[in-house]
């Protein structure tokens, strides 16, 4: 399917060759885009609300010498959706929260966190989930099986319970109503005294089911829940906005889990539930096992609306990154033993701008080396010192680097503000990669890919590398970003809570 | 309540949340438009019939009608027409409301077996106990085998419907081979000389290549112990559900040999219509709806009131 888009947003764009985007060109272009959204469910009318936006923001936008006006698009389009799955298109790699603060967990006292969602969507086995991974964080646990409608509900939590060795409250369903075991749950855990996250797995109910919702509300006035979970299925299609839009009315949704995503589905009701509701995704279900979770990724969610799973996305991506022309001049300069030092830094750029795809990269053969990586090396700031070290380097140097003895070593560290031992191993790298390079040229272009990038692999996970160089933490920023992002949300909590009771 | 007025309930719950109506777009004697060919072709895509079904209605409504003062009972019936036509197919698939087991293949000259399959959650253990319920309510002795011996309690969850009903039913230890469970089930079809076996399988979704052959061993078993078993082979699938429904059809099919669908979860607000998708592509018919949770909440599928309650 991304190849589908591609290719239509080719032809439908092919006439643009330089100049600018027009809203003309960008229209045609957006035309794939939304059918590509709607064949991923994306509902209807945040297609329409999305493509018309990022039409705006593209209008106007120069073209890219190096990329086609298609590739572009896509480009633009895909940053527009991670970041409105929440997160950021400009950080390399995404860092998932812990599970504790994904869920909200406090620190102190107990956390009581509500699960609910239509018929079947995966609730009582995402708390199975959820249980395990809080278990395994020593985050005692407790289960309450307030699921008394349908049959074996509860026998079902139950099992799930008894895998993990997490203890499950239960009461005779002929002789209760959910609330009162939600109530009497939360209150055993209390009792239990070492519990600090109590998990309420409510029956499945459909959100214009008047009654059961009711009974829901209850349960939340009731029990306080500090978390209100939905658990949708990813094979869900248009309805999604719906259900999603009268279960965050009726409770106030504090999160997202997204269900079954081991399939070929793609999973477009994530962004239509996001763009409706604004409640974060935190997790995706896996499987049909308790180890089948996984903290949700935007990105890889976007690259899974646009088509091509990962690995698709991230080849894509790369084929635009690494340039066709400049491997294969690169390759021949290199058969020609003419491979500079500038073509070494042009080199690294352009892994550098693999970016956020890093985390994806395990997934092909080859590329583990790359992706077990350190997430704390900041990769500019090594393609930015390298780029010094040879902007440092007379022309002459560039091209023969062979000549540069122990004064000219010691005046380029000098003048890129480095040390002599920087450039020897500059000089290092560069020559182990033209070596990899020269056995590639007889490739095909995937395979040629394939192998840079297990090279870049082997170049950067060398230990002595420069490349290993700890990122230097800077002393503000981001400690601070996530202070002020804590006292957000505390007073987000508080302000619900204040409305909890008013009511 | 029969089940036309349960069918009818769930459909007057969508009408409700419904905000809009297409037909106010259509007013009698209005202009049609590139605007309200494209209010009218996002009534079409929020059925979940896809963009290809969806495109081809417009472009016709498109060759027909653009730029014509349209009439609004012309529109509507154009496409429903049209809607009507591609889920019945050759005729074969308009199934007596007053039988309600007419959409089934029920041998004349022995036992029949129903295996019934489906991707997770979709509500293939519900479904089961209804059309034995209904089976039941029209003379047929039924059998159920508990194939689900993955998901935690399936087994208890199937045994509980079987008690409510008063079915015999065949159960495997968790973890068994389902295959073994469906042949215990067909021996006991055979033996009891009851009408009926359905075999429950558990959910899975149809990339997870060793359980559809797992699927496929299941169909193959009952086939070796029963002659042509399975006779039905139903597919269940979730109103929700989105374009996925389509790779779900493909797969199941190839594992099972579907012969119909059973389109459960329709008293929700989602509108089916994936189906329609699945019928553009298959000659595989929807046969039953499931309109809740209770054990009447099921429908001999009818194409005018699917068609009817899309609201086109
Ligand atoms: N493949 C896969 N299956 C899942 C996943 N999560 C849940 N399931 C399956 O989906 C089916 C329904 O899951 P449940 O946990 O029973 O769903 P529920 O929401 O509690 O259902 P109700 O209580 O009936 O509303 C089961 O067969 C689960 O094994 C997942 O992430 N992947
Ligand atoms: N509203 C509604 N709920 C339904 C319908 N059919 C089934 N359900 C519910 O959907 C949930 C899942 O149903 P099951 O019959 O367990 O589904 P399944 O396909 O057997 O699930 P697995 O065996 O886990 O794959 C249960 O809560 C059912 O009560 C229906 O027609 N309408
Ligand atoms: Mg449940
Ligand atoms: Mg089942």
């Amino acid at each position: 399917m991304f190849e589908g888009i591609t290719t239509g947003l080719r032809g439908a764009l092919s006439f643009i060759d330089r100049g600018r985007l027009t809203e003309a060109n960008i229209r045609e272009g957006m035309k794939q885009v939304r059918e590509a959204l709607l064949e991923a469910d994306v509902n209807y009318d945040v297609a329409k609300d999305f493509t018309a936006r990022v039409s705006e923001q593209a209008v106007g936008e120069r073209v890219l010498k190096s990329l086609r006006p298609s590739e572009q698009i896509i480009g633009i389009v895909y940053r527009e959706l991670v970041s409105l799955l929440g997160g950021d298109p400009d950080a390399r790699e995404f860092t998932p929260e812990s599970t504790a603060s994904l869920l909200g967990i406090k620190r102190d006292g107990m956390t009581v966190l509500m699960m609910c969602g239509l018929q079947g969507s995966g609730k009582t086995t995402t708390c199975g989930k959820l249980a395990r991974l809080l278990q395994r964080d020593g985050v005692r646990t407790m289960l309450v099986a307030a699921d008394l409608q349908r049959p074996a509900a509860i026998e079902q939590l139950k099992t799930l319970g008894g895998q993990i060795g997490v203890p499950v409250y239960t009461e005779d369903p002929a002789a209760s109503t959910p609330v009162q075991v939600c109530q009497n749950g939360v209150k055993a855990a209390k009792k239990a005294g070492d519990v600090r996250v109590v998990i309420l797995d409510t029956a499945g109910r459909l959100a214009i089911d008047e009654q059961l919702m009711r009974e829901l509300r209850q349960i939340d006035n009731k029990c306080a829940p500090d978390q209100a979970v939905l658990v949708t299925d990813a094979m869900t299609g248009q309805d999604a906005v719906n259900s999603a839009k009268a279960f965050n009315e009726a409770l106030e949704l504090d999160g997202v889990i997204l269900t079954k995503i081991d399939g070929d589905t793609r999973g477009g009701a994530a962004l239509s539930i996001k763009a409706v509701t604004g409640v974060p995704l935190k997790f995706v279900g896996t499987g049909e096992t308790l180890e089948g979770i996984e903290p949700f990724h935007p990105d890889r969610m976007a690259s899974r609306i646009l088509g091509g799973g990962d690995i698709a996305t991230l080849l894509e991506k790369a084929q635009r990154e690494f340039d066709a022309d400049e491997m294969e001049d690169a390759q021949r300069k290199m058969a020609e033993g003419r491979f500079t030092l500038d073509d070494f830094r042009k080199q690294m750029q352009m892994i550098n701008r693999l970016g956020p795809l890093r985390n994806v990269m395990k997934m092909i053969p080859g590329m583990g080396a790359m992706a077990e990586l350190d997430p704390g090396i900041d990769m500019d700031k090594e393609v930015h010192r390298i780029g010094a070290m040879i902007d440092s380097m007379t022309l002459d140097e560039r091209r023969n680097p062979d000549r540069i003895d122990r004064s000219r070593r010691n005046r380029i560290a000098a003048g890129s503000g480095t040390n002599p031992a920087d450039i020897n191993k500059l000089l290092k790298d560069f020559s182990v990669m033209g070596g990899m390079m020269q056995g590639v040229s007889q490739m095909g272009m995937k395979d040629r890919l394939k192998a840079v990038q297990q090279m870049a692999g082997q170049a950067m996970s060398n230990p002595s590398g420069r490349m290993m160089q700890q990122k230097q933490r800077s002393k503000r920023g981001p400690l601070d970003e996530l202070k002020a992002r804590e006292k957000e949300k505390r007073k987000k909590k508080e302000a619900k809570k204040q409305r909890k009771k008013n009511r | 309540m029969g089940f036309f007025d349960q069918f009818r309930q769930g459909l007057e719950k969508t009408r409700k949340v419904l905000n809009t109506d297409v037909r106010d777009l259509f007013k009698a004697g209005e202009i049609l438009d590139e605007t309200q060919l494209e209010a009218f072709e996002g009534r079409l895509v929020r059925t979940d019939m896809g963009v290809a079904a969806a495109g081809e209605i417009v472009a016709e409504l498109r060759k027909n009608f653009e730029g014509r003062t349209v009439k609004l009972d012309e529109v509507s019936e154009t496409i429903n027409r049209k809607l009507r036509d591609l889920l019945e197919g050759d005729g074969s698939s308009r199934y007596d409301a007053e039988d309600p087991l007419s959409p089934l293949r029920l041998r004349a000259d022995g036992p029949t077996v129903i295996l019934v399959s489906g991707v997770n959650g979709v509500g293939k253990t519900t479904s089961i106990a209804k059309l034995s319920k209904l089976l039941k309510d029209n003379g047929k002795r039924v059998v159920l085998a508990a194939g689900d011996t993955f998901r935690a309690a399936a087994v208890e969850q199937l045994t509980l419907w079987a008690g409510r009903l008063g079915c015999e039913i065949v159960r495997g230890e968790p973890g068994a081979d389902p295959a073994s469970v469906a042949h215990r089930g067909a021996e006991r079809l055979i033996d009891s000389g009851a009408d009926v076996l359905i075999v429950d399988t558990a959910g899975r979704l149809q990339t997870q290549k060793n359980l559809m052959d797992q699927l496929d061993k299941v169909r193959r078993v009952l086939a070796k112990k029963v002659e042509g078993a399975p006779h039905e082979s139903l597919l269940v699938i979730d109103a929700t559900t989105g374009q996925n429904g389509l790779s779900q059809t493909k797969s199941f099919s190839e594992a099972a040999g579907c012969t119909g669908i059973v389109l459960a979860k329709l008293d929700g607000t989602a509108k089916g219509g994936v189906v329609i998708a699945i019928r553009r592509q298959m000659a595989i018919p929807v046969k039953y709806v499931g309109v809740g949770e209770g054990i009447d909440d099921f429908a001999v599928f009818n194409t005018n009131e699917f068609v009817r309650a899309l609201e086109i």
